[in-house]
């Protein structure tokens, strides 16, 4: 930690720059307390409070690493073959159109092609007629819809179950409305032979004791990232009985809805009974069409729910890219017609992944990491403790997740993403003997990989 | 779900409500007016744009379609830092210094997420571009008010004819006074703050050690006479300014939502913290047409293939068309030195006319009536004042003349009608 006198010191020899590369990698808790006090006379502070303990997340800085080492990157998760044609083809379209408000702005909570097209879709699979224009809201990506979501009905002191491993903005976010995140992990119920994501599971005792009268909400991301789990309809019930007793709003991440192999199905909490009414569903384009550059997302749920995020959205972005939502409405009606038959989008990218997660889950074993084989998503994890304890991972710094990923990516220009960075600070031992990688990746890539892990294994005979 | 102790909604939605777009567009939708009320050109975007994005969302390079930087795809904010560097006559570092975000209004909600405080007080110069008040109270903020007046009520009137008092605006700045929001050029009014009200308002930004929020997302939008000064760049400003520009007013594509605000780290870093957790990173293809549209634009700035000279000279006249009919039926303008709006003072008009049957102040009973009596829309400036100050509003109607020859040729014809329909 560094001091304000030390700060003011570095800031008079101009060596702000390396400061606050430094908070980077110090993962600095307590951004404000150093005070950047360029306008140092006014008696409040410059930051706001709510970014009381935010840091930059971990993406940045391997994000950073990539560009300097470009490894495999099996890291972030997004494909790196190209989008489908026919939902490229719609915004080139959509742009050579007649129609030139296309390039202007279109309604605050969605455009009306893309709503209408949504609530065509999910209409038929929650059962319910869903209202285009007060029971869905278009995001930023998942993201905003998130974040719509806990800054439209957290307030300070409000509890938020999170459960782990969890996607990292669910915290910050929390934190950011001023909520209490409460913390609770899936754990591997066996570790030893091959494990699946459905191996994780909640302890029914210790999730029942996390709901207390200041449970606000609960975030539950099914089909999980990082695991891959897909959640049983049991499960789910499980979840649901809880917050039906506590009164508590169920927020569903069901960005990956798409993505499940054969065995698993994908069931929405918002279709379980006396659920409707207090679940907020997210849904992401990104993930839908494997265009996450292009961020649209959007959530679903009761109008006496969604109204407020839509009011938060209206406040925050305003309105979505018309263009970008013009494309998508016309990949959905689209894809609406070919579900279930061999033509459709989802269907062909199912039967493309599957196979990429079994050889991934195999040559990962093959090597001495221990994956937990996904129902669900594009993610992976693997127990790198066994090959980790044979490395030298002193040049390295952070927890032991962190280094192994930092020196595999120096020394053998593969990348993964740490775990421990999906468990909050007190959790973060049960993520660091895991890493994470996406297999959502053209063959070469995996083959390239598979290569490098082979290596590295015959490197340690 | 009323068993709970705490309500459903957080406490930062009160008092929000739907804005007046939301109003205005169900409105205009029912009706189908004459639409001179949001603002956005009716004919089509360049198309060194369009065919930009086209280009990058089917072309080779398939990354483009996948996520990006998460505080600026490196082509747009290396651009950016080129334009602006330039323009400043600083160097703008382009992964410190600027911000890309979903338009203006993120940078402005992020700006003051990320800066103010409950109890801060944020000075607004009225009229105010709408959502600089909920986004100030959703910060916990306290929104304090300073209109610009019309220092003359006869003959034709200019935007530079609207000024602050010294004293009065002197007066707002307090102890706990963290930011000013200044809009140049104005919207609605067209206001191209000069140099001299810059330092004004520099003076008293530095006396009292505030952060300027400077919306200066109709800067290339400044028409002869007139020039768009950043305040940025004037002495001991940089240190507290965070500026906003807009890709949709920069290259007529509103609807492409993407923005950019840029400053001295220790600001703009707080707002890039906010915008991580917030929207975490915009759409990477649109940032790479912007990109793109900037680096074309900047090899033809100052040559008379410029689209920002090009889009000054095609809006000129057409301000000049709308001055002239709205002031011959007897409506006052006044004529704005930059931007795309102009407001009228309609009461003349409006006295002749039975508003009865609409609701709300006069302005927004005379936008009301004029669309579904007239089929013409425009916008009621009463919505950019604060509560207590509607009634310095409610004379005027904001029309936006970014819009075809035949939609201005049909808007003048139902004044036309108007008033003779009232003779």
């Amino acid at each position: 930690m560094v001091t304000l006198l030390v700060f003011r010191t570095m800031k008079r020899l101009n060596l702000c720059k390396l400061l606050l590369d430094k908070y980077v990698v110090l993962n600095l808790k307590s951004y404000r307390s150093v005070g950047f006090d360029v306008l140092s006379s006014r008696t409040s502070h410059v930051v706001a409070d709510r970014l009381n303990g935010i840091q930059e997340n971990v993406w940045v800085e391997l994000i950073e690493l990539a560009k300097e080492v470009k490894p495999v990157n099996l890291g972030q998760g997004f494909p790196d073959f190209a989008a489908p044609e026919f939902i490229t083809k719609a915004l080139r379209d959509a742009l050579k159109q007649p129609d030139i408000f296309l390039n202007q702005y279109t309604r605050s909570y969605g455009h009306p092609r893309l709503v209408n097209a949504l609530s065509k879709l999910y209409s038929k699979l929650l059962c319910r007629e869903l209202d285009p224009l007060n029971e869905i809201l278009v995001t930023i990506g998942a993201d905003e819809a998130i974040y719509c979501t806990i800054m439209a009905l957290v307030n300070p002191g409000d509890e938020v179950i999170i459960i782990e491993p969890f996607f990292d903005i669910y915290e910050p976010v929390t934190k950011m409305a001023g909520g209490i995140p409460v913390f609770v992990p899936l754990r591997p119920k066996k570790t030893h032979g091959p494990i699946s994501s459905a191996d994780w599971v909640l302890d029914p005792k210790e999730l029942a004791s996390k709901f207390t009268n200041k449970t606000k909400m609960i975030i539950v991301n099914t089909p999980n990232n990082p695991l891959g789990k897909v959640f049983t309809r049991s499960e789910l019930e499980m979840i649901a009985e809880l917050c039906k007793k506590h009164n508590v709003i169920c927020v569903m991440d069901e960005v990956y809805e798409w993505l499940v192999f054969k065995g698993s199905e994908h069931i929405r909490m918002a279709t379980l009974p006396g659920m409707w009414e207090r679940t907020l569903t997210i849904g992401s384009a990104g993930k839908t069409f494997s265009i996450t550059g292009w961020k649209i997302g959007w959530l679903y749920g009761p109008r006496e729910l969604t109204k407020f995020p839509q009011l938060l959205h209206e406040n925050c972005i305003s309105s979505c890219a018309t263009p970008l939502q013009e494309a998508i409405a016309v990949g959905l009606e689209i894809e609406n017609e070919h579900m279930g038959t061999p033509e459709s989008y989802w269907r062909d990218l199912v039967d493309t992944l599957e196979p990429k997660r079994d050889r991934m889950a195999k040559f990962l074993t093959t090597v001495g990491m221990a994956p937990t084989v996904p129902e669900g998503g594009y993610f992976m994890m693997a127990d790198v403790s066994e090959i980790a304890s044979k490395i030298d991972l002193d040049a390295e710094t952070g927890m032991k997740d962190y280094r192994f990923v930092k020196w595999l990516c120096r020394n053998k220009k593969l990348q993964g993403i740490p775990i421990s960075a999906f468990y909050c600070n007190e959790h973060r031992n049960l993520g660091e003997n895991f890493i994470r990688f996406c297999f959502c990746k053209e063959e070469t890539t995996l083959e390239k990989a598979e290569q490098i892990i082979m290596d590295l294994k015959n490197s340690l005979l | 779900m009323s068993s709970r102790t705490s309500h459903v909604a957080a406490d930062r939605l009160k008092g929000m409500q739907e804005s007046v777009w939301v109003e205005f567009i169900r409105l205009a939708q029912e009706v189908k007016p004459v639409n001179l009320g949001q603002g956005f050109p009716d004919f089509a975007a360049p198309e060194f744009v369009t065919k930009a994005l086209s280009d990058a969302v089917t072309g080779p390079n398939v990354l483009l379609n996948q996520y990006t930087r998460g505080f600026g795809h490196l082509r747009l904010v290396n651009a950016l830092s080129k334009l602006y560097s330039k323009l400043l006559g600083r160097e703008l570092d382009p992964l410190t210094e600027i911000l890309v975000t979903v338009g203006a209004y993120e940078a402005l909600y992020c700006t003051i997420m990320a800066l103010v405080n409950p109890g801060d007080e944020v000075i607004i110069i009225e009229p105010f571009f709408d959502c600089y008040e909920p986004m100030t109270k959703m910060a916990g903020g306290i929104p304090v008010f300073v209109p610009l007046r019309p220092k003359k009520t006869h003959g034709p009137i200019s935007s530079a004819d609207w000024v602050l008092d010294p004293k009065e605006f002197a007066s707002k700045f307090t102890n706990k006074t963290k930011m000013i929001i200044v809009n140049t050029p104005h919207n609605p009014l067209g206001k191209v703050f000069t140099r001299s009200e810059l330092e004004m308002i520099a003076e008293l930004c530095k006396k009292h050690n505030v952060i300027c929020v400077m919306d200066e997302v109709y800067e290339w939008l400044v028409f002869k006479g007139s020039e768009h000064i950043r305040m940025a760049t004037l002495p001991g400003m940089w240190e507290r300014t965070i500026t906003v520009g807009s890709a949709g007013k920069t290259f007529s594509v509103t609807g492409w939502k993407l923005g950019w605000l840029y400053g001295p780290h220790e600001l703009t870093r707080p707002a890039q913290l906010l915008h991580q957790n917030c929207v975490y990173t915009c759409a990477t293809p649109i940032q790479e047409a912007v990109a793109v549209g900037f680096e074309i634009e900047m090899e033809r700035m100052g040559t008379p293939d410029s689209y920002w000279q090009d889009l000054i000279e095609t809006l000129e006249p057409k301000r000049d068309r709308m001055a002239k009919f709205l002031t011959t039926v007897g409506m006052a303008p006044t004529v704005p030195e930059g931007g795309y709006f102009m407001i009228a003072d309609f009461s003349e008009i409006g006295s002749k006319v039975n508003l009865d049957s609409e609701q709300g102040t006069k302005d927004y009973r005379f936008v009301k009536w004029l669309s579904r009596n007239k089929k013409l829309q425009g916008i009621p400036p009463s919505a950019f004042y604060c509560n207590e100050h509607k009634n310095l509003g409610e004379d005027y109607i904001r029309f936006c003349f970014f819009k075809e020859e035949t939609t201005l040729e049909k808007a003048e014809k139902i004044i036309v009608d108007l008033k003779k329909s009232l003779t």
